[in-house]
């Protein structure tokens, strides 16, 4: 899975290159009889950013915060209460806001409702996926409490954020992306690359 | 390797946007002379005239041989989500949408296809209404909008693309599911967005520069007659989006278009009739101003869009003859008005679903009272209403036949919502703009008032005589209608819209079933009838997706189980066994 982001990642920047645009004409000429198009490859990834969606030991930042930005710690979350964020390089101060598709959804419970596995993703409680739902790429900002699970208002998709984003309801085709997390101290910091690359293929 | 093979893929779908061409004969310019009057043979637009009726003059397929109505072919489309639009037809070729923004040209004896159109979406595009409800014809060209706020004219023989304008912003929420209007050189379009905080418009475009031409917004701005009806700023982020075809009046040069809720849904902020929300508009197609509204729904509280355009039907009430504009309303109503120049006057109207929210209607004017403790808000705690939030029928089209004089209504009945008290609310661009937690809205479907048992019946269709307002016969479903429909003068009415897949035709004049056939998914596409070498055709999109399977999670919460309708679309095209 993650070979396959490199790779849709790689195609994004290869695009931009005028250079490799014109050998690609090349090839299409030839090959466009034989190979057909596919209009869904031609989707991966295509938000136009070239930077990485995160980088492990980002901070997260609240993505509504305004004035100073202020990496989160597990306290700034109400336990059952859904929070946007942005990855954040602290070191630049430099929050990741130029795609949608780098926006995480945060949401905290109580610690010993996470099994293992959700623990070693988890930091203080915390978990953090992907804020794109993986059917038509809505916004994921809701925790339905009477449920327990994660759910898109826009065709009322439903993810499980104890089995690490899997679907349990409605037409999302795959699991939400976990963002891996750890603690220093007490903020939030990115532990690892999102499962999967995030958003929908809209063809 | 794979990779490589990737990035061979991608230049191809990036150099050429459209396949090859195989010729169909032909091509036969759209004239306004042929908009205005369409040959019986041919479907040149969303409703088949510009009047909005869904009726084909055909009489070959009729109630006495429909039963041996049989698949002529069918064609995969290669898209799930809803498969809205209407197989339009100009002289043998065939042009359908699709979700994805895709236009596929067909040959329309055989379904072969002859071109494909793909826009290329934004990644970072979210699809609040995943779905195409169809292109518009003119000249020698193909018109689509799509849902990242584009308009597109493609040639009508290549598929290949000839302008491309930016028509919204689609990090602004704005995106186009509707089929451009066309009419008198004019490509005529309008945004959604009733749940985003848009302001609605509708904006024309010169159909041979894609120049643009006007933009009437559809909430009134201070010191505009209506901008009082505001408080203010409010018409800023108000709403009354536009998503589904005007209709069109060459006489007069008037398009009626209807227009959505006013946002966000809570009253507290807004309050005034927030003109011209829950309207039908008339807009002059020269200048695009605004010469008469009647609004449907004053300070509506219950997201009720009045966006399906009324039918244009000349008719005779009490004895007078009267230019009438009818449309089933989503707060319940049938509502027939008056077209009087640019006026719209009241006539009558006429509750056809279970309703404990509207009081009464003033008899001269037609202006609703609400039952206030339907209402929600503030301090209200959780307000029960029927209609629902769909209301008693959403965007699916209502049909007239001019040969039993019925008027035709896919209807939702026994259907009611909950809403509790608003949250704070405040626009964001690129966010939704609603007021209600989002937890109860996706839990919001009620049954009947009082009813914790599902009831016998929900979908139906209804047949109305508007000159004696009688409900002359209504079939009903047991389960929920979401079904374009399309009426014949082979004394047919065709409809799909069931979670059971199938695709039905009516005696139009006694409402009894007379044919059926199950589709690969479900069916909310528009019906279309056409005729190539003398043989009559029925042709309909089978793909079920969003308002459908929304409202089917609803009612599966109420049910206590999932209801499986499974999606991809096909075109499905039906004529008489040999």
């Amino acid at each position: 899975m993650k070979k396959h982001t490199t790779c849709a990642v790689a195609a994004d920047q290869q695009l931009g290159s005028p250079a490799r645009r014109r050998v690609f004409r090349i090839a299409a000429a030839g090959l466009a009889a034989g190979v057909g198009l596919n209009g869904r490859l031609a989707q991966a990834g295509s938000d136009g950013v070239a930077g990485p969606r995160v980088a492990i030991g980002d901070r997260l930042v609240e993505e509504d915060a305004e004035g100073l930005t202020v990496p989160l710690k597990v306290s700034d979350l109400t336990v059952g209460r859904p929070m946007l964020a942005f990855p954040y390089d602290a070191a630049s101060k430099y929050a990741r806001t130029d795609s949608r598709l780098n926006k995480v959804v945060l949401l905290r419970l109580p610690e010993e409702e996470l099994d293992d596995d959700s623990k070693a993703l988890s930091a203080g409680g915390v978990l953090a996926f992907s804020a794109v739902c993986t059917h038509q790429g809505c916004d994921l900002k809701t925790w339905m409490k009477g449920e327990r699970v994660l759910a898109c208002f826009c065709h009322s998709s439903k993810f499980d954020p104890l089995k690490q984003g899997k679907v349990v309801g409605g037409p999302a085709p795959r699991a939400l992306p976990v963002l891996p997390l750890q603690l220093d101290g007490d903020e939030i910091v990115v532990a690892g690359e999102f499962s999967a690359a995030p958003g929908a293929a809209h063809q | 390797m794979k990779c490589l093979l990737k990035r061979i893929v991608v230049g191809v779908a990036a150099a050429l946007p459209a396949t090859a061409v195989l010729a169909a004969g032909e091509y036969v310019p759209v004239t306004d002379a042929r908009l205005a009057n369409p040959e019986p043979a041919n479907w040149l637009q969303y409703r088949g005239n510009y009047a909005g009726w869904g009726y084909s003059p055909l009489a070959q397929i009729t109630d006495g041989n429909v039963g041996k109505l049989q698949l002529a072919w069918a064609f995969a489309t290669g898209q799930v989500e809803g498969h809205q639009s209407p197989p339009i037809v100009n002289n043998g070729y065939m042009f359908v949408t699709t979700p994805g923004a895709q236009v596929i040209a067909l040959e329309a004896k055989t379904g072969k296809e002859l071109w494909r159109y793909k826009k290329q979406l934004p990644g970072e595009l979210l699809q609040l209404h995943p779905t195409n409800r169809g292109v518009a014809l003119y000249g020698d060209r193909v018109y689509v909008a799509t849902v990242d706020a584009f308009l597109v004219a493609l040639d009508a023989k290549t598929g290949k693309e000839i302008w491309t304008k930016q028509v919204g912003d689609w990090k602004a929420l704005q995106y186009i599911t509707l089929a451009p209007l066309a009419a008198k050189g004019k490509i005529m379009v309008g945004s959604s967005g009733g749940e985003t905080g848009v302001r609605g418009f509708v904006a024309a475009f010169d159909a041979a520069s894609g120049d643009e031409l006007w933009r009437t917004y559809t909430t009134a701005a201070p010191g505009e007659p209506g901008g009082d009806s505001w408080p203010e700023g409010a018409y800023k982020n108000g709403g009354g989006s536009i998503w589904i075809t005007g209709s069109y009046d060459p006489d007069t040069n008037l398009a009626y278009w209807g227009t959505g809720n006013p946002a966000p849904w809570p009253t507290e902020g807004r309050k005034g009739d927030n003109l011209y929300t829950g309207s039908t508009i008339a807009l002059d197609v020269d200048s695009g101003a605004l010469k008469g509204y009647f609004q449907y729904n004053p300070n509506d509280a219950w997201d009720w869009d009045e966006v399906s355009a009324p039918l244009l039907i000349d008719t005779e009430i009490n004895g007078r003859k009267v230019k009438s504009a009818v449309h089933a309303g989503r707060n319940g109503y049938l509502w027939v008005l008056e077209r009087d120049g640019a006026k719209l006057n009241f006539v009558n109207a006429y509750s056809y679903v279970n309703n404990n929210t509207i009081e009464s209607i003033d008899p001269k004017t037609g202006r609703p009272t609400y039952f206030e403790e339907r209402r929600p808000g503030m301090n209200k705690g959780d307000v029960h209403f029927c209609p629902a939030l769909w209301g008693g029928k959403d965007w699916t089209p209502e049909a007239y036949n001019p040969k039993t004089g019925l008027f035709y209504v896919p209807a939702n009945n026994n259907l009611c919502a909950e809403l509790p008290e608003p949250e704070p609310t405040k626009y964001k661009k690129g966010d939704l703009y609603i007021g209600y937690p989002i937890e109860a809205i996706l839990t919001g479907l009620r049954w009947g008032k009082d009813a914790t048992d599902a009831p016998k019946t929900i979908g139906e269709i209804q047949a109305w005589d508007i000159k004696t307002g009688k409900q002359v016969w209504a079939h009903k479903f047991p389960t929920f209608n979401w079904g374009p429909l399309l009426t014949t003068a082979g004394n047919l009415v065709f409809a799909g819209g069931t979670n059971d897949r199938k695709f039905r035709a009516f005696d139009a004049t006694t409402g009894k079933q007379l044919w059926e056939a199950a589709t690969p998914s479900g069916v909310t596409g528009v019906p279309t009838s056409f005729e190539v070498d003398g043989e009559q055709y029925v042709a309909v999109q089978s793909g079920w997706g969003v308002d459908a399977q929304r409202m089917q999670g609803g009612i599966d919460l109420l049910l206590g189980h999932p209801t499986h309708v499974p999606q991809g679309g096909t075109v499905m095209v039906y004529k008489l066994a040999n």
